[in-house]
């Protein structure tokens, strides 16, 4: 009797192991953090190019990050990406008249939302659109200027 | 010529007839889980000896997987400068693969060896024809419960690699080569996701703790009565089951991480 309960002992520690590691996994390693994602309120922004954003991109203001891009569209009549982003319902002081763009984190990194706050009385509120945007930067493009530009400087 | 073509036919036919067995087995086991929830003693017996007794190999191996990765991240990563990213990297390497395919192969030889060869003696000393005789189901009595004690224990198993070669990395990562500390996890945490990536990594190693269970079993219970035939059966668990581990993990991540 003695051994089976030693036995039933170390099973039970076993099974509690994987439970606790699969708990670490999801709380350490992982983003599911179930009590600050769902809380907080959702914004729009459109923009006439949202380069390599992508969904869960961090939104941030500052360099602090507040918010994560949650849904990227395409407006079929205006041409332009709308982009939906859900803030962190402690940030709810965000002035109306806050612009949005999108930056690159370093020359090769990962691209962001970065707001600037305006000076409005009126806050951003669930379900408003940042009226001030301005798309990403193509690089491409910017070094394509560059060259046009320099060739007409040397005529 | 015709020779070969015989040869070859023969090895189909056979192979074919092995598969055949292999699931009507499997089937006949699946249906042994009535049993087991009436004689919950059976299996924690059987977990004792599949997944306690195979506890401490993984959480070394974890531990030293874990430690050869931060080593080896670091040195290719701060070439570019990004040594921040080496907790994204370690982890994500753990958790989508290595955690579940390195337990899988552990498990399939520390494990799944010994099951083989105790059903084989089993079978060699005819215990299970004797069992038979006494009119009790061998496949119920004997099988089941192992077959379910690999299946919940190598997720465990995996889950818990992972979790200590993480550890591992960061003992390495941030202790010895100076990562901060800060973004090792943040960066961590930041991109990877609960579901996409934990929870694939789960069911990875719950396919695999389904198959290997299943494969050292049946060879177990399939071998050719005599030592010979025992040995033989050990090793095909081993290779087949490294075989069938690799070959599903490419499914499963060409299915789970296919689209993205």
């Amino acid at each position: 009797m003695q051994q089976c309960k030693t036995l039933e002992l170390l099973v039970g520690l076993f099974v509690a192991s994987g439970i606790v590691a699969l708990f670490f996994l999801a709380m350490h390693v992982s983003n599911l953090n179930p009590l600050t994602e769902d809380e907080g309120y959702t914004v729009y922004a459109r923009f006439e190019n949202s380069g390599g954003l992508k969904v869960k991109s961090p939104v941030s203001i500052a360099g602090v990050r507040i918010g994560r891009v949650t849904d990227i569209r395409f407006d079929t009549q205006t041409y332009e990406s709308v982009v939906e982003m859900r803030i962190d319902k402690q940030y709810n002081t965000l002035p109306d008249d806050t612009s949005a763009s999108i930056l690159t984190a370093g020359l090769l990194g990962e691209q962001y939302v970065g707001l600037n706050a305006g000076g409005s009385e009126d806050y951003l509120e669930d379900g408003s659109v940042i009226e001030y945007t301005q798309s990403a930067i193509v690089l491409e493009k910017l070094i394509g200027q560059f060259l046009y530009q320099n060739k007409s400087d040397k005529k | 010529m015709i020779q070969l073509t015989r040869q070859l036919g023969r090895f189909t036919l056979q192979s074919l007839a092995k598969l055949g067995r292999g699931s009507l087995f499997l089937g006949h086991t699946l249906s042994g889980l009535t049993d087991i929830l009436l004689r919950p003693g059976l299996l924690i017996r059987q977990l004792y000896f599949v997944g306690v007794l195979t506890f401490l190999i993984i959480v070394i191996s974890g531990l030293f997987v874990g430690m050869v990765l931060g080593l080896q991240g670091y040195y290719t990563l701060s070439d570019f400068g990004a040594e921040e990213s080496l907790g994204v990297m370690v982890a994500a390497s753990l958790v989508r693969e290595l955690g579940p395919v390195v337990a899988a192969l552990l498990f399939a030889g520390r494990a799944g060896s010994a099951l083989t060869a105790e059903i084989g003696l089993m079978k060699a000393t005819e215990q299970l024809s004797g069992m038979e005789m006494m009119a009790v189901d061998p496949v119920k009595r004997i099988i089941a419960p192992r077959f379910f004690a690999g299946f919940i224990s190598l997720p465990i198993l995996a889950a818990l690699f992972s979790a200590v070669g993480i550890l591992g990395g960061e003992m390495v990562g941030v202790g010895l080569l100076g990562v901060d500390e800060g973004s090792f996890w943040s960066q961590m945490q930041a991109n990877l996701d609960f579901y996409d990536d934990i929870m694939n990594g789960v069911i990875k190693s719950i396919v695999f703790g389904f198959v290997t269970s299943w494969i050292a079993l049946f060879e177990g219970y399939d071998a050719i009565p005599t030592s010979e035939g025992v040995s033989r059966a050990t090793t095909r668990t081993v290779v087949n089951s490294a075989f069938a581990v690799l070959g599903l993990d490419f499914l499963l991540t060409a299915m789970m991480f296919g689209d993205d």
